[in-house]
């Protein structure tokens, strides 16, 4: 997993480089960097379907950061510093690395789940459904009500930026 | 409502059917050729890109609507599935928007079929997912004969909720591009 830990460090590197850099475009594509390394790393971990998935939305999210950010003078400040927002930030972060201390070691190492209930599915999945995309049999036929809720998440996102975008009620 | 010559971003609620946003671009058409000189930047870029990136737009957007096609279509035989391969067909869409302006695209798919068709893939799920009643449950795969494994007609009714989604995801992030360049125009006539 050499490959994947070279990975993770270039995104961290992307994302270091996004919230350093003063000029909004630089900042929008070094975004872009941790997102496609995301993807990269979903094909080392022969996840195909979230790498697509992940590939494609990235591009749009960039499209629209760079419409919505370029030639629009955002509020951006670099001076200043909130002395008491800096502390509150890195007592809570203290606190989380803490206690995910101990949780993080009751989970099962990395690669090696438990495999209770997706024994089934892979056992079964392709007698049950005819269709030769596990994944697609899942979350289309074992757990469709989960896709349900993610089209309404959508359609709830198309509504809200509707809302918030209208002209009425904005005097 | 349709007497009023100041059209607001609302009256698409009001009034689902009529040519609103025609009549809004037009609008914003004269305000420009008025002000011509003032913001040139905004009439290049409501025109849309150089000859260089038309031209390869025009050769490249029909293969990218296809392979999103292709992509939803075989959702349930190789990678991929409704959400990506709607992504990649509201992609073509935007490439065409980026490359020809707003205006050109808009004339021909308004948002009023946008939001027709995000209405429609969210219906069209849910009602294949309600006639699994016709098999006893919620979510059955009412198909009987699910055909054999490997085939582009398997699988039951996957492929059926494959399409829905896909209808439904272009759509919605499509109309998410749209609303969001919109919401530049209106602002920047709000300033002047």
């Amino acid at each position: 997993m050499l490959e994947l830990e070279f990975l993770i460090i270039f995104m961290i590197l992307g994302a270091i480089i996004a919230i350093e850099t003063k000029d909004m475009l630089s900042s929008v594509v070094a975004v872009g960097i941790s997102g496609l390394g995301l993807s990269l790393a979903f094909l080392f971990l022969k996840a195909p379907d979230l790498a697509i998935t992940q590939l494609v939305v990235e591009i749009l999210c960039l499209i629209i950061l760079i419409r919505a950010t370029l030639r629009r003078d955002l509020p951006f400040s670099t001076s200043g510093r909130w002395y008491f927002n800096t502390t509150v930030t890195f007592v809570f972060l203290g606190a989380f690395l803490f206690l995910s201390y101990f949780i993080l070691k009751e989970l099962p190492s990395f690669g090696q789940p438990l495999m209770r209930v997706s024994e089934f599915y892979l056992n079964q999945g392709k007698n049950l459904t005819k269709a030769t995309n596990l994944v697609t049999s899942i979350i289309l036929n074992f757990r469709a009500y989960d896709t349900l809720g993610e089209a309404t998440v959508l359609f709830t996102a198309v509504i809200g930026v509707l809302a918030v975008v209208r002209k009425i009620g904005r005097k | 409502m349709a007497g009023s010559k100041e059209v607001e971003w609302g009256d698409i609620w009001h009034n689902p059917l009529g040519g609103k946003e025609r009549k809004m671009l037009e609008q914003k058409n004269n305000n420009t050729s008025e002000q011509k000189n003032k913001n040139t930047l905004e009439q290049t870029e409501s025109k849309g890109m150089s000859l260089i990136v038309k031209t390869i737009t025009r050769l490249t957007v029909g293969l990218i609507l296809l392979y999103g096609i292709y992509i939803v279509l075989h959702g349930h035989i190789s990678p991929g599935g409704g959400f990506a391969g709607g992504v990649i067909i509201a992609l073509s869409f935007i490439h065409l928007m980026l490359a020809f302006g707003k205006e050109e695209v808009l004339k021909r798919f308004s948002s009023e079929y946008i939001t027709f068709f995000e209405g429609l893939g969210a219906t069209l799920f849910l009602g294949i997912a309600i006639l699994g009643f016709l098999a006893g449950y919620f979510f059955l795969d009412f198909f009987v004969d699910k055909g054999a494994p490997f085939n582009l007609f398997s699988a039951g009714n996957i492929p059926l909720y494959n399409i829905a989604i896909g209808i439904k995801v272009s759509s919605g992030l499509f109309a998410i591009f749209v609303f969001l360049v919109l919401l530049r125009v209106i602002k920047d006539k709000d300033k002047q």
